[in-house]
């Protein structure tokens, strides 16, 4: 099974790979997935005034994996954060053109975003 | 098929097949051609032509492993002669008894046969295997009952190249006086096996993994002490000895003979030679911290380096050196995400199953094949495991075991 051109430009360039800093309330992180299932997502976001200004992802999983997620930190950046929890995973699926088996990937990053969402308003209720 | 503009990939991937030696397609070419006869016809030149070529390929493949050439039967490749093996004498001794012994670790050529003879009333006993890979001979000779018709193991693991101590496995088998079937489809290319030091009453073999072609095989079926007899799965126009019916694949004969013969005469040059390669690929990754080999450490084929990257997913990690062929430790590729049954069956743990790759060198491997192929790897390891979250955890010191990890 050959790899769509988007998916091997996401993975031979990964947009946003990287850490923000997990202790800053700033910051919320998301982490999906399980070694044992072979995919763990990392997404971080960076927010100021309910508007997502950074986001960071590290991810171990396929080469769909990484760019679902590496799409996934790209297309947030700037959002909302509503407008970010309304990404849907076949948006993902859609753009990378990934197939079948490989959807579990996008569902995956989009747990990923609202994920971190989640951790930055729990720290927000704080 | 060749494009000048993309740039040649590298074949590690010799225990999922091997190229046809050169030697091989041009001894098979006149058989396409000229004598294009079927060896059953005894009437004329071309039936004639063929039956030399057959009768000169059987002599071949018996010089490899010591047996007789009247004990080989001509299949269409490794999984049809694994099936006949167990079926053929399954069913031939049913009335004798219907247990089998085999291990965890068979090539589902054998596995998925024994598997059905369960649906039918058989009985299995399923040896398990160490983290190594290799069975417990006294759980073997345990295993063993009255009733027992075949013990079926593997000789090298096409997953993880571990060697079972196939003659020791023999000689319990001998001595209990239950028929052997050796699965010997990988390693006959470097190892030496002799049906009779080996004590194997049933051996398959497999063009296409000694530099062969693809689509033929052999059964060696014993003849004497014990006379093993088959019942065969095809029925048809009689021929080799009535085990295997229909007319035999003369070209795909002739090629897999000529195989044999190359194996016997540069097995050994090969084996160091490869053992030395990839000894050579093996250390440059342990270099690397939290990296693994699995199989055994030393009773191994030649070829096999399975290893595993820690914190690296493998499917990555190939994409990571397009121009290296490679086969996947894991089944990540499919939907179910099942690991294979040979690491489950080593008990390696769930995470790394899915960190680990195969490589698989042959008589064609070079050395400049070897260097290039280690550096991308670990290039490709180095890069992903700046991008993994997992290693990132790890060298912050945080036990990764004992986290629950979301899914679904
Ligand atoms: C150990 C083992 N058994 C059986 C087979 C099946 O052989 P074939 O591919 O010729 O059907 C193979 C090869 O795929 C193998 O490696």
């Amino acid at each position: 099974m050959a790899y769509s051109d988007k998916v091997v430009d996401h993975f031979d360039n990964p947009r946003n790979m990287g850490s923000l800093d997990k202790n800053s309330t700033e910051v919320g992180t998301g982490i999906v997935g399980a070694p044992e299932c072979g995919d763990v997502m990392k997404l971080q976001i960076q927010v100021e005034d309910d508007r997502i200004v950074d986001a960071k992802f590290k991810t171990f999983g396929c080469g769909s994996a990484i760019a679902s997620s590496s799409l996934a930190t790209e297309w947030v950046k700037g959002m909302t954060l509503d407008e970010a929890h309304n990404i849907k995973n076949t948006d993902i699926v859609q753009e990378l053109a990934l197939p079948p088996v490989k959807i579990h990937c996008s569902v995956l990053a989009e747990e990923a975003i609202k994920a971190a969402i989640e951790d930055y308003q729990a720290k927000k209720a704080e | 098929m060749s494009d000048s503009a993309t740039p040649r990939v590298f074949y590690f991937d010799n225990y999922a097949s091997t190229r046809t030696d050169p030697r091989v397609v041009e001894a098979m070419l006149p058989y396409f051609t000229e004598a294009y006869g079927n060896s059953n016809s005894r009437s004329h030149s071309y039936g004639w032509k063929a039956e030399e070529g057959i009768d000169q390929a059987r002599e071949q493949v018996a010089a490899l492993i010591g047996s007789k050439p009247a004990e080989l039967i001509f299949t269409s490749g490794g999984t049809e002669s694994c099936n006949l093996a167990v079926f053929g004498v399954a069913r031939m001794y049913a009335e004798k008894g219907k247990h089998i012994v085999t291990s965890a670790v068979e090539h589902r050529a054998v596995m998925d046969p024994i598997r059905q003879l369960e649906r039918e009333g058989w009985d299995v006993t399923y040896l398990p295997v160490d983290t190594t890979g290799l069975i417990d001979l006294a759980e073997l000779e345990a295993a063993i009952r009255e009733d027992t018709t075949l013990v079926s193991i593997i000789f090298g693991n096409n997953e993880i190249g571990t060697q079972q101590d196939s003659k020791a496995i023999g000689a319990i088998c001998k001595d209990k006086g239950v028929v052997f079937h050796l699965d010997a489809c990988t390693g006959l290319d470097t190892e030496a096996i002799n049906v009779d030091e080996h004590g194997v009453d049933l051996l398959s073999l497999s063009g296409h993994k000694i530099y062969g072609p693809k689509g033929i095989g052999a059964l060696y079926v014993r003849r004497r002490r014990p006379r093993v007899r088959l019942q065969p799965m095809m029925l048809g126009g009689g021929q080799e000895r009535g085990m295997r019916h229909g007319t035999l694949n003369v070209p795909g004969i002739v090629g897999l003979g000529k195989a044999a013969a190359l194996c016997l005469e540069e097995r050994d040059a090969d084996r160091a030679r490869i053992l030395g390669l990839r000894n050579r690929m093996e250390a440059a990754f342990m270099e690397l911290e939290e990296v693994y080999v699995n199989g055994h450490p030393t009773q191994r084929l030649p070829g096999a380096l399975n290893v595993s990257f820690n914190y690296v997913e493998g499917e990555s990690l190939m994409m990571g050196m397009p121009n290296v062929a490679v086969s996947s430790g894991s089944a990540c590729t499919s939907a179910t995400l099942e690991p294979s049954h040979v690491m489950r069956a080593l008990g390696v743990s769930e995470d790394l199953v899915h960190t680990s790759i195969r490589f698989s060198l042959g008589r064609f491997t070079t050395d400049e094949e070897v260097d290039t192929a280690t550096e991308q790897c670990l290039a490709s390891a180095q890069k992903l495991r700046d991008m993994s979250p997992l290693w990132e955890m790890f060298k912050e010191g945080i036990d990764l075991s004992a986290i629950e990890w979301k899914h679904d």
